[in-house]
């Protein structure tokens, strides 16, 4: 299973899965972070965390911690 | 036009004696402020929401038709389920719920037109408020240079026939457009077109419509905040559950008064929170069963009703991020981003610590010259004078003379924070700060926290998790601000330096200032991992585009943070400068003042080898008039002239050095007067009497009342040695006099009876507690009335303790090994 969090850097993907109760899959949502919607992990922090992602150009920064459980379905290589 | 019967629109409710009232509500970033201040100007006033210390701001346009009309800019938020009190301020201003501030008439939305998507979220939302409704298009000609065109016509009718206009608020663009439709939302006043909930959602929100008013006898509330209820997974902050009063009431229903609670008791029948949750479930079960899940429903619906609305209405979603992903690759580089977030810092430090004391020089002549002026007012009633000069005058001065390190700081934090480099500079931080429960959020009020304390708590406000804030407020006083750098100079230069030369006297200093954060991050691993127990702190933050800073807001933040800070050394410091002069001042009796006088004519007498009468003439003889008199015989020339040579004030004085010898025996004994009456006075005693408490670090009498008197502001801790030592209460930290009176202070008492006091493990110690004291009585009341009091409390008790012990261990160890 791909997640966010595995995902490598520059590697673009689908959002596929999130548990939409917990508050930052809430505020990914108020971003329009979708099921459904095209994803880039754009870069990790220098010190590995959190990571910044792309979508729907914007920047926006989640840890890894929570980017493991958010599940995506990654673009052929 | 459509006439003013039409579903669409509601009458007003605006009475006619006061202006109406604009909220300004959109995403953060969307140019809400940049817009605010254009319109504004300089008509802007500030203060607080009621309850809640969330900053307020609003000022005045004047509209042709209408007149004038209030403006007020709410904090950005991305959508109205609130997380943080400042986005919790938003939905509650918005629904009228704030004591004292009225529901708004109508709102502006400011939307970022490089993001339409997102920004248009947050303004379907607001849709369901039931307001009337303005919206400008901001930043519209960067997307026209990409290409990208917006159809406002269009647009205007697809959202229900609300004003719509497109801005430039950074180049000032439009804004008579914007003046216009906001004119035409107040008269036309009408409503933005709702989304078309499915079923599943309208049976939902039924439920609980139904439910609360089954179970309250009262009106439910608006279908705005039964959808908080409904989608929101939030289920601490449910006082969205308290109706809102039968509305129209004018002054803002009394619901404001509760918050955090779920119940309905100013509202007839109680909705216990068990109730509440019920219906809540029930509901959400509703939304289920169409097919959604609840929590996401919002989400989803919103963004495909907002889709349909933008089809046609502007072409593609044009990338605008080029230029900051170049940036990006190179601010948030592996190795060079943490090399220029140093490199930034270091600027910042230096523009603070290098720049400020020019004004600061200003500041402190200005404030002598205020006491020199009222001086003579006053001479007839000496303690009237004391009060006026020494009390009000010199307590006030010693704050303001922080002003331009806060107005460099807050130039620097407004730089950083409207260019987009601060959420960077979060991210690059943040692993610093989740490791002890905190995120990168907790890096601004930090930073700040390095000019004062007070600005630096207020901006933990952003920060969602009420006991993450309270702790992030717990740690800011730990970080050095400029009321310690007094105590530092004066210790540095007095011991440190000429007996560990000057890289010795750097490295201390930087030791200092690192001190406080090697303190602070372990003390928020104990406070949110083993005491509060936090969850682990969520980290969603946008990383802006790079804008390049308007100059006019970041001069309007200056100007805010300055006057608040000004507004609280006028009444909180002052008054409680007040109070310790008067500890120090009473009660000031004439027998102390007598016997200090006896004592020091003998010991004078004793000096020059005669008689203590024949000493007293001399001290009296030692006046200025005389020198000048004596001078003036001397050299031929006139008093004129020789006061002329005094006042001369280029470095080397030999005619004011001259005159201080002179006068020296004069004003040696008023100085050991005032130090009598010090050592006499309620604080002076208190001191003695607590003094065996500060013994194992070593300091004497005199310290601790500095340490008691620097209660309400570190950096008296120098004006008060400066009177306890007889020099007078106008010794500052650069005073050659203190250094030297300091160096030769020794023991009148106890063990180490003529031994000196100050040792280099005792001016370290020094250093060391005040890097870590509580001594600030404006931060304690800005941690009471963000965080309660009992918050204030351990703050005071944590920090002295661990002050008392850094102070103990230097010493000990100090004495012990060197």
């Amino acid at each position: 299973m791909t997640t966010l969090a595995t995902l490598k850097t520059g590697q673009t993907g689908r959002l596929t899965r999130l548990d939409a109760q917990r508050p930052v899959e809430q505020r990914l949502l108020a971003f329009g972070f979708l099921p459904g919607t095209r994803v880039r992990l754009a870069r990790s922090a220098p010190l590995g965390d959190p990571l910044e992602i792309e979508f729907q150009n914007q920047s926006v920064t989640i840890r890894r911690s929570e980017a493991a459980t958010i599940e995506i379905e990654p673009d052929a290589a | 036009m459509p006439d003013n019967v039409s579903a669409g629109l509601v009458p007003s409710p605006t009475p006619a004696r006061r202006a109406p009232l604009v909220a300004i509500v959109g995403n953060p970033n969307a140019g809400k402020t940049t817009l605010f201040n254009a319109l504004t100007g300089l008509r802007q006033r500030t203060g607080n929401y009621p309850g809640v210390t969330v900053f307020k701001k609003s000022g005045f346009i004047e509209l042709p038709s209408i007149g004038r009309v209030e403006m007020l800019d709410l904090p950005g938020l991305y959508s109205l389920a609130a997380s943080s009190p400042d986005e919790q301020v938003v939905m509650d201003a918005l629904e009228g719920r704030l004591a004292g501030l009225p529901r708004p008439d109508a709102i502006l939305c400011v939307v970022d037109s490089t993001n339409l998507l997102r920004n248009l979220f947050l303004a379907s939302q607001v849709a369901e408020l039931g307001l009337p409704v303005a919206m400008a298009l901001n930043q519209t000609d960067v997307v026209r240079r990409r290409g990208m065109e917006i159809d406002i016509a269009k647009m205007s009718s697809r959202l229900g026939g609300i004003p719509v206009a497109a801005v430039s608020a950074w180049k000032r663009e439009g804004l008579e457009a914007v003046r216009g439709i906001v004119g035409t939302a107040l008269t036309e006043r009408r409503l933005m077109r709702r989304i078309a909930w499915r079923p599943c959602v309208s049976e939902a929100l039924d439920i609980l419509r139904t439910g609360i008013e089954k179970e309250t006898g009262r009106p439910s509330p608006d279908d705005a905040t039964l959808q908080r209820l409904l989608f929101d997974s939030n289920t601490v902050r449910t006082n969205f559950a308290v109706p809102p009063c039968a509305t129209g009431t004018g002054d803002g229903p009394p619901g404001a008064e509760s918050p955090g609670q779920c119940d309905g008791r100013a509202h007839g029948r109680g909705l216990s929170p068990e109730v509440c949750d019920r219906l809540r479930r029930a509901a959400r079960e509703r939304v289920r069963h169409g097919g959604l899940n609840p929590f996401a429903a919002e989400a989803v619906l919103h963004y495909e009703h907002i889709s349909v609305v933008l089809d046609g209405v502007a072409t593609e979603n044009v990338s605008t991020r080029e230029r900051t992903r170049m940036l990006d690759s190179l601010l948030l580089h592996r190795a060079a981003g943490p090399a220029i977030f140093l490199l930034l810092m270091a600027v910042v430090f230096a523009g603070v610590f290098w720049v400020a004391p020019i004004p600061q020089g200003w500041i402190e002549s200005l404030f002598e010259w205020l006491g020199a002026l009222a001086g003579p007012f006053f001479k007839e009633f000496p303690m009237l004078q004391s009060l006026v000069v020494d009390g009000a005058i010199a307590g006030v001065g010693a704050f303001a003379v922080f002003l331009p390190q806060i107005l460099i700081l807050f130039f620097f934090i407004a730089l950083l924070e409207d260019s987009g480099y601060m959420a960077r500079a979060a991210f690059l931080m943040d692993r610093l700060f989740s490791w002890c429960g905190l995120n990168g959020r907790a890096f601004m009020p930090m930073l700040s926290g390095y000019a004062c304390g007070v600005p630096g708590i207020l901006a933990t406000r952003t920060i969602e998790d009420p006991k993450a804030r309270a702790a992030t407020a717990f740690l800011v006083p730990f970080m050095s601000c400029s009321a310690r750098l007094p105590v530092y100079t004066l210790m540095v230069s007095a011991f440190i330096v000429p007996s560990l030369g000057k890289a010795g006297g750097v490295l201390s200093m930087m030791a200092m200032y690192l001190l406080g954060v090697v303190v602070a991050l372990p003390t928020a691993f104990l406070l949110t991992r083993v005491f509060l127990r936090t969850p682990p702190q969520p980290f969603v933050l946008e990383l802006p585009r790079y804008q390049l800073p308007a100059l006019r807001d970041i001069l309007v933040r200056m100007w805010d943070s300055a006057s608040e800070f000004l507004k609280r050394a006028a009444t909180v410091i002052f008054s409680i400068v007040v109070i310790v002069w008067a500890l120090l001042y009473f009660p000031h009796s004439e027998e102390v003042a007598q016997s200090a006088r006896t004592a020091y004519i003998a010991r004078h007498a004793n000096g020059i080898g005669k008689g203590a009468a024949e000493a007293e003439d001399l001290i009296k003889a030692a006046t200025r008039e005389n020198f000048v008199a004596a001078r003036a015989r001397d050299t031929g020339k006139s008093a004129m002239e020789i006061e002329a040579e005094i006042a001369e004030n280029d470095g080397e004085n030999p005619v004011a050095e001259a005159l201080a010898a002179f006068t020296a025996p004069a004003s040696g004994l008023e100085n050991a007067i005032a130090a009598a009456h010090v050592e006499n006075s309620y604080l002076g005693r208190f001191g003695k009497f607590v003094q065996p408490l500060f013994a194992p670090a070593g300091y004497d009498w005199r310290i601790t009342v500095g340490i008691l008197a620097s209660f309400p502001a570190r950096e008296a801790i120098v004006a008060t040695l400066g009177t306890t030592h007889s020099l007078g209460g106008g010794a500052d930290a650069g005073s050659e006099d203190l250094r030297e009176a300091l160096r030769k202070a020794v023991w009148t008492e106890g063990a180490r009876l003529g031994k000196p006091v100050y040792t280099l493990p005792v001016a370290f110690g020094l250093m060391a507690f005040f890097a870590l004291c509580s001594q600030c009585g404006a931060t304690l009341a800005v941690i009471r009335k963000e965080s309660g009091l009992r918050w204030a409390i351990a703050s005071f008790l944590y920090m002295t303790t661990l002050a008392w012990l850094a102070a103990t261990a230097c010493f000990q160890v100090g004495t012990r090994f060197f």
